[in-house]
């Protein structure tokens, strides 16, 4: 890895998360790109590179080549462009291939864009493609399992092996809603309770509706540079990709070795912390993939952020919040920022990258930084992909 | 669907023909009420779903084995939201069951009350006709 060169973020973007029936994926994109020329100071012509993410062309939305017309609608036609797909972590694979573009000298300048437009379609129809992304033809054509079913898998054999009980799994909603009300970019942005959760409608047991993120329509931007690049325009604060790391699990989960922890998850971690060179413990910030609550319990085990089974003990002792051992979610997470599929890893950078420029400030979501290092955990699917990056000022 | 002004997309139908020629025997095996995995001749791991091809060994020489019927169960859900092309069914519970020869096995558990439903649980696996009338398999009491 020694002959990469260095990458960093210099711009972000991020639109309104929520139902957004009055744009199209381009207008939404354009939401979140301009915003990213402004605060990198630079312009559409200084774009080399476009790598977008989004998973649901043609099925949740009528464009099917959706790189095309964002790119077209945002004044980027002629860079190199790809749309790249990792199901719900297509945002971090686009980061990951602009990222390589820059370090490996092909570019100085590229951009990251992730858009999904959810809402077009009615919520069972929406549910079936979602459904369908595992193994259709082994586990879906016959059997109908939902995206929370696949993770309700997962609940139902941690609370059987650890002990983790629904009223944990309601925590993080609990948590994630009460940031999401101070962040005015969320989806969802009430309050909630345990009971309130509890209490809610059964969607794939023990899996409640309020255990689930909201379909969302949203769009996300970074534009990256080489360090070069950085020192010629004078960037104020560059934020550094420090390491990625990524990795992958069986498409059938009857192939997989237990429903406790995505390995995909441990792999990537491992991957991205020996890149960076760091652990665990020097991370100020964290965003995981929590598309459901359970996800985050194992997320904070399969990180190392605690020991295989304690995830249940760290939303209960709080240690996931402001001031606690390492902030997760503080933007409202998947659960209540929303989980627009193909934005959500650029998503989490965004956020990452303004906390980590100590630009998070609104009504005390910004955290307090010691060693300026940040995570962002992306998985696709039920662990199907999974990308960690970690950043650094 | 929101109230905002739109314009309806051009309705397409997709059905796509997916080939079983080469795991029929499994299909077939489903309607004479049995339940087949594969197994590497060269290698010896045995496959479930069954596999033309070999994974580990990348050998194409494989031979059709019944499987017992016992299994543990690992994990399960009980999916009350269905997706469109499921509705005409009621809620069902999906399970994920061990089966002996060490395979794992991911379909539908009938004939218990969800309360009843433990991980650990031993549970039988059977061949059946889906409500569709298609041949399928199903977790059932022992
Ligand atoms: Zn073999």
């Amino acid at each position: 890895m020694i002959c990469l060169r260095k990458v960093a973020i210099i711009g972000v973007g991020n639109s309104k998360f929520g139902i957004r029936n009055d744009v199209n994926v381009a207008e939404l994109t354009f939401e979140a790109v301009k915003p990213s020329f402004e605060d990198a100071g630079l312009a559409a012509k200084d774009i080399e590179f476009v790598a977008l993410g989004s998973a649901g062309a043609g099925a949740w939305y009528e464009e099917l080549l959706p790189a095309v017309v964002a790119a077209e609608y945002c004044g980027l036609t002629k860079a190199g462009l790809v749309r790249c797909e990792a199901a719900c972590a297509s945002g971090s694979a686009a980061f990951q291939t602009a990222y390589s573009v820059i370090a490996s000298g092909q570019a100085e300048i590229a951009m990251v864009l992730g858009v999904e437009k959810m809402r077009e379609i009615d919520s069972l129809t929406a549910m079936e493609w979602i459904g369908r992304a595992g193994y259709y033809f082994w586990e879906f054509h016959n059997f109908g399992l939902t995206f929370p079913a696949y993770y309700a898998l997962y609940a139902n054999a941690h609370m059987a092996k650890f002990g983790t009980t629904e009223e944990d799994l309601a925590l993080v909603a609990v948590k994630n809603h009460k940031y999401a009300i101070m962040n005015p970019l969320a989806h969802l942005q009430n309050k909630i309770t345990v009971d309130d959760v509890l209490n809610s409608m059964v969607i794939a047991s023990p899996l409640k509706l309020f255990d689930c993120c909201p379909m969302t329509d949203g769009a996300a931007s970074l534009i990256l540079a080489s360090e070069e690049k950085v020192k010629q325009l004078d960037v104020d604060t560059p934020i550094w990709v420090a390491g990625i790391g990524c990795s992958s699990g069986t498409a059938n989960l009857s192939k997989r070795p237990d429903y406790v922890g995505l390995e995909a998850s441990v792999l990537a971690a491992q991957r991205a912390y020996k890149t960076a060179g760091i652990s665990p413990e020097q991370i100020d910030v964290a965003e995981v993939h929590d598309c459901f609550t359970i996800a985050e319990i194992m997320a904070y085990e399969d990180l190392g952020f605690c020991s295989k089974g304690e995830g249940a003990k760290m939303i209960r002792e709080g240690q996931t919040e402001i001031g606690g051992k390492i902030p997760v979610n503080v933007d409202g997470g998947l659960k209540a920022k929303g989980h627009p599929i193909g934005a959500t890893g650029c998503s989490m950078i965004y956020e990452l990258t303004k906390q980590l420029r100590g630009e998070a400030v609104e009504k005390g979501r910004q955290v307090q930084l010691k060693n300026y290092i940040a995570l962002a955990h992306n998985i696709g699917g039920t662990g199907h992909y999974c990308y960690v990056t970690i950043l650094r000022r | 669907m929101s109230g905002m002004p739109s314009i309806k997309s051009r309705e397409i139908k997709i059905v796509q023909e997916i080939p079983i020629s080469k795991t029929l025997r499994f299909w077939e095996g489903l309607k004479e009420g049995k339940v087949y995995a594969t197994k590497c001749t060269k290698c010896g791991k045995q496959y479930f779903p069954p596999v033309a091809d070999c994974p580990n060994c990348l050998n194409s020489e494989i031979e059709w084995i019944e499987l017992s019927n016992e299994a543990e169960v690992e994990t399960f859900t009980h999916v009350v939201f269905r997706p469109t092309s499921f509705c005409q069914y009621k809620p069902y519970t999906v399970a994920i069951g061990r089966l002996k020869e060490g395979v794992k096995v991911l379909t539908w558990l009938t004939g218990f009350k969800l309360s009843e439903i433990k991980v650990g649980m031993k549970v039988k696996l059977v061949a059946k006709l889906s409500q569709e009338g298609n041949p399928t398999y199903e977790f059932v009491p022992l």
